[in-house]
């Protein structure tokens, strides 16, 4: 019951002051916004870590690999797309 | 102690995340809020190295620098065209991470004893992970054209949709009653049909609709990791998953607003077949004026000596106009006239002319998207306007530049009740003294709606391609 409370309370928390801080971003960022939050999702990686933290079957640490290496595209790719995009947005 | 740090630790790490997020108020310092985002993922790696023993070091690194270095790779190679597919891909590979942590962790969980709450989560990031998956892929291939870009309807496609919702959910359940080969079996299956879900929801949606999806894919994508992280009791991942679910659904609400549709309509569709309404009681195309008579402004001033040429009436237009206001539409980058458009805007800058650019929230494929190809065009941020900073200002306009947009620019969606756009929001081109539109052809955009906008006298339209259109515009104003 503590457990569901706590794992409530950080995601409530979180959905609500995410959606206070992304609303103030102008539409003129939206497509970079996505692609670094798509980079944030990729945060799943550490779930790939704790898969070779705990002892099981060479079948699960095959998955567990498997979703490192799509994570880590993800995080890698998403924050260096978004940078090159940002790089674009200047004052002449 | 330990406890308390591990909350000081995560706690850190998020707010970190919110500062780099909160950067992205302002174009200025989006970039360092970029960082700050990538640094904080960057300790959350670090911190769960530290705290777990963590084993095959050489296989795990091996298979982050196999991820990190194809995404990198692409980050490098891909065109700011390509960027709504890549996005999509992108989504569909965090949603495989989330399915098969979830079902490894419901599989071990199985053996020493999970807790109700881990077991629900647990499926819910498999379910939502394995959509994310196939929705996301789709999306990509209609993005890419590796896929027909058009909407497919299956028959009965709503009621489709809710079935393989029900199924999904329902094989979810008999998944946490079982064990052993039994549990292995049905985890493959709520894979497999989740899948098919993904399947079944993207594969109706197409063309200016894609913004919709992708925004969705966004959110789905933030849950199955929030969820994820309820399964691995890791505040860490709920956090982040939460954040970017919260960003997901923020973007599919601005999409739908700016459609004005909503979004049980675009994924359900159940207030299909009201197409043959509306083809009744639209105005016989050979009046559209009627249209347009309703904003009851603009009284036609076509000038008497009007050269019957379009083209000598559109470098007219320009070389009078004082305050031009140009419209870019996805028809824009498909025909690559970004920097077309960016020459003859700036020639005319250069004439003492006050020149900015009207965005419509859908314009491109992924919200934003049109901002960002105009801004590797060189354009200065500050010109990029939005929609209701803008809206006002159209009457003052002397000249309207559409460059492949339709829909965004449609009066019918004021003028004309029940149309698919009907009660859309706008940008009021119809209200500036002259438009020039440099489309391809006069056929109407992605809702099949015909835009009277291309028949008022006050329109000059030149049909072709925008590239060579616009190339010519620059070298007769300049020669002039």
């Amino acid at each position: 019951m503590e457990q569901l409370l706590v794992m409530l309370g950080v995601f409530v928390g979180s959905l609500a002051l995410g959606y206070l801080l992304i609303s103030k971003v102008p539409q003129l960022l939206h497509t970079p916004l996505m692609s670094m939050t798509n980079a944030i999702s990729a945060v799943t990686l550490l779930g790939g870590l704790l898969i070779f933290a705990g002892a099981g079957s060479a079948s699960e640490y095959v998955l567990g690999a498997i979703a490192l290496v799509t994570a880590s595209f993800n995080v890698l790719g998403g924050f260096a797309i978004t940078d090159r995009m940002l790089r674009f947005f200047r004052k002449r | 102690m330990d406890f308390l740090h591990h909350w000081l630790f995560d706690a850190g790490i998020v707010l970190l995340l919110f500062v780099g997020i909160g950067l992205f108020r302002s174009p200025r310092t989006a970039r360092s809020g970029n960082w700050a985002a990538a640094a904080a993922l960057a300790l959350a790696i670090l911190i769960v190295l530290l705290r777990h023993e963590v084993s095959f070091l050489v296989a795990v690194a091996a298979a982050l620098a196999l991820g990190g270095g194809l995404g990198l790779l692409a980050a490098v190679k891909v065109t700011m065209l390509q960027i709504p597919a890549m996005v999509a891909f992108q989504h569909g590979m965090g949603g495989v991470a989330a399915f098969l942590i979830s079902s490894v962790e419901l599989w071990r969980g199985s053996q020493h004893g999970l807790s109700a709450l881990g077991e629900v989560s647990g499926l819910a990031g498999l379910a939502i992970g394995a959509a994310t998956f196939s929705g996301s892929i789709i999306a990509s291939g209609k993005l890419i054209g590796w896929m027909k870009p058009q909407p497919r309807l299956l028959p009965r496609h709503g009621v489709l949709t809710v079935v393989t919702i029900a199924l999904v959910v329902a094989i979810a359940v008999i998944t946490s009653l079982l064990t052993g080969v039994g549990l292995l079996i049905c985890l493959a299956a709520t894979v497999l049909i989740s899948v098919g879900l993904g399947v079944v929801v993207s594969i109706r949606i197409g063309g200016a609709d894609m913004p919709v999806l992708i925004s969705f894919l966004n959110a789905t994508a933030g849950f199955a990791a929030a969820f994820c992280g309820v399964i691995l009791g890791s505040h860490l991942l709920v956090a982040c998953g939460a954040t970017v679910a919260a960003s997901g659904s923020i973007l599919t609400h601005v999409m739908c607003k700016a459609m004005n549709r909503n979004i049980f309509r675009v994924f359900l569709g159940f207030a299909a077949g009201t197409k043959a309404n509306w083809m009744l009681k639209e105005p016989p195309r050979d009046q559209p004026q009627e249209a347009q008579a309703d904003d009851g402004e603009t009284p036609p001033t076509t000038p008497p000596e009007a050269p019957a040429d379009p083209f000598e009436l559109a470098l007219e237009y320009c070389q009078h106009a004082e305050r031009i206001i140009v419209v870019p539409g996805y028809g824009m980058a498909v025909a690559q006239a970004q920097g077309q458009v960016v020459t003859l805007a700036n020639h005319m800058m250069d004439q003492g002319k006050q020149v900015s650019y009207a965005i419509h929230p859908v314009a491109g494929r992924m919200p934003g998207h049109m901002n960002v190809l105009l801004a590797e065009a060189d354009v200065d941020y500050d010109l990029l306007r939005e929609m209701d900073d803008v809206n006002p200002e159209f009457r003052e306009i002397d000249l309207v530049l559409v460059v492949g947009a339709c829909d965004v620019v449609n009066p019918a969606a004021i003028s004309v009740e029940g149309t698919p756009i009907s009660g859309m929001p706008i940008l009021k081109a119809h209200e500036a003294k002259h438009v020039i539109v440099c489309n391809l052809d006069e056929r109407p955009g992605y809702s099949g709606v015909p835009n009277p906008l291309y028949h008022s006298p006050n329109t000059v339209l030149l049909l072709g391609d925008a590239k060579e259109t616009l190339t010519r515009l620059t070298d007769s104003l300049k020669a002039a």
